[in-house]
């Protein structure tokens, strides 16, 4: 645990046009829980799921963040994209605070989670069209569109009516990706893309996020447990442990920082844990 | 005045985007409407059939009348709880899919959200409900000829539009009350529905009830759709029921957005709007 925050938060990830991409200072989010009943009344606890994260992130910088499952992970990414709101600290997107500018952060942000996530009946070629409309792409826009971004991502032609529900959870997750690049979002956000995925389909959603960032100089923000997908996608890596980001640093150097041969064996130096334990703070 | 039209341009164009997600799932989930359907239909008909039954009994009573105007009661009540479904499904459908967080991080407002969902229901529900009026008015002899349909039809529209506001309120329950929140639409067409006379005139209700009654836009649809299909009456003549349906719309629709902002606020800040949550 060599790094403070304020170190973390220095560091000079600034976009040349002055407006870092994405600046987060001193963030919190506290969650309730629920104790068990003592008498009649039910205790309850607050439990921090953030705690004071502060990082910034330059443009076209793709950024690791390592945790356990419950470590904040997930809750960064909700605040990020707008989905919770703060209690405390601030985010800023492109300059766009996420409370104060929701819309204009939704104009610029979109995301992959761990579940694909679909209208199960629907096609993927309907579901695109549904999720483009939200962001004023008029069916002129995306009758080309979508099944070009679906052959970008190798989905395969013959099965652009078929219900989502029938597709393999690979092919489903392709098509989550292809959704959040229809957008043409600036700043993306990966919440485990890989999880669950057989190594096939995950050396190609890999590879496709790859190619997003080349393609789009988006700026990627990379939320995972996958240490060698972290260390081949990302330029920087942060530890998120019990919602504090203790370390943050290209992978090299958290090795030679906590003087381990992988990116595991720092992770475990930073953390004492391993990243499968689960942790019990976030997402209550 | 560029960008304020490019920002209504795109989100007229999320509106639309909503109502074609639905006529897709419409069409994926046919058969199971097609399923609804008949369970409304039967529903309908055991009411309806009330009539029939009095003067089976010995009743003296306008069969033609008292039949048509159980029908008018029965096809309003399903058409409410088509709106009310609909709306609520805002909610509860993208939970269910997992979708909701996407649709939620999306740049549309809110307010063409719900009108989005609230158009197709209104177009939805209006298609259903005559189609309703029609299969069960053909298990009955009745002779309606100074119906005038059109009007009938002016007036539920224009009541819809309180009826989307209240339905907005209790659409946002589910993002509170996973489990249980979707029953308040269903309490809340219950009640707007036994006020209104559904199925016998207002003034049968205790006094504060029928002071509910005057508040609730389902009493002056019910009257305004019975005025025109048994008495004939023309839009003219259903200005009564016709201008506090607006202004009931003026006051329902802002209240059902504040509502909703508030809920969707407290998902937001509790972390509710997770499919698990």
């Amino acid at each position: 645990m060599l790094d403070t925050a304020e170190e973390i938060t220095m560091a000079p990830e600034v976009a040349v046009d002055g407006v870092a991409a994405v600046e987060v200072v001193d963030l919190r989010k506290d969650f309730i829980r629920r104790k068990k009943r003592e008498g009649l009344r039910r205790a309850r606890k607050r439990v921090a799921a953030l705690d004071g994260v502060s990082f910034t992130m330059r443009k076209g910088e793709t950024l690791a963040i390592l945790g356990q499952n419950g470590s904040g992970k997930s809750t960064l990414v909700r605040l990020l994209s707008t989905l919770l709101l703060n209690d405390g600290g601030r985010a800023v997107i492109f300059g766009h605070d996420a409370e104060r500018e929701p819309r204009a952060v939704r104009r610029l942000v979109n995301r992959v989670s761990v579940e694909a996530s679909f209208f199960k009946k629907m096609s993927a070629v309907e579901n695109l069209s549904y999720a483009a409309r939200f962001y004023g792409m008029a069916p002129s826009q995306t009758r080309d569109r979508i099944p070009e971004i679906l052959a970008r991502v190798h989905f395969p032609k013959d099965r652009l009516g078929d219900s989502m529900e029938n597709l393999s959870r690979g092919t489903q997750q392709k098509v989550a990706l292809a959704r959040a690049l229809l957008t043409s979002p600036v700043l993306l956000l990966l919440d485990e893309p890989t999880t669950g995925l057989d190594p096939r389909s995950k050396l190609e959603v890999q590879q496709f996020i790859r190619e997003i960032r080349e393609s789009h100089d988006a700026t990627v923000l990379l939320c995972t447990h996958d240490l060698a997908e972290a260390e081949t996608l990302a330029e920087r890596i942060g530890i998120l442990d019990a919602g504090k980001l203790i370390a943050l640093a290209p992978a090299d150097e958290l090795k030679q920082r906590y003087e381990s041969e992988t990116l595991e064996d720092a992770f475990f130096a930073a953390t004492g844990k391993t990243l499968e334990d689960e942790e019990e703070g976030e997402d209550e | 005045m560029k960008g304020a039209a490019a920002v209504m341009r795109s989100e007229l164009i999320g509106l639309a985007g909503v109502v074609e997600r639905n006529v897709y799932l419409t069409k994926r989930y046919f058969l199971w409407d097609v399923a609804f359907f008949v369970w409304t239909v039967a529903n309908t008909l055991t009411i309806v059939f009330i009539a029939k039954g009095f003067e089976a009994t010995g009743a003296t009573i306008d069969v033609n009348r008292a039949t048509t105007s159980l029908l008018i009661g029965a096809v309003i009540w399903a058409y409410l709880g088509i709106i009310f479904e609909f709306l609520t499904e805002t909610v509860a459908w993208e939970r269910w899919e997992g979708t909701i967080e996407y649709t939620f991080m999306a740049p549309l407002s809110r307010s063409m959200h719900l009108a989005g969902q609230g158009v197709f229901a209104i177009i939805y529900g209006l298609a259903r409900a005559a189609l309703l009026f029609v299969v069960v008015a053909m298990f009955f002899d009745l002779s309606l000829p100074d119906a005038n349909y059109a009007a009938a039809l002016l007036v539920v529209t224009v009541a819809s539009i309180s009826f989307i506001g209240i339905g907005m309120m209790t659409s946002v329950m589910p993002l509170i009350s996973p489990e249980k929140g979707m029953q308040l639409g269903f309490i809340a067409q219950g009640i707007l529905l036994v006020v209104s006379g559904v199925y016998y005139p207002v003034s049968v209700l205790p006094e504060w009830m029928q002071w509910l009654a005057k508040i609730s836009p389902a009493t002056y649809a019910l009257e305004g759709a019975r005025e025109a299909i048994i008495e004939g009456a023309g839009v003219s003549a259903m200005w009564d029921e016709i201008w506090p349906l607006i202004i009931i719309g003026i006051v329902s629709v802002p209240l059902g957005l504040w509502v909703f902002a508030r809920g969707e606020r407290y998902a937001k800040h509790h972390g509710k709007l997770k499919r698990s949550g």
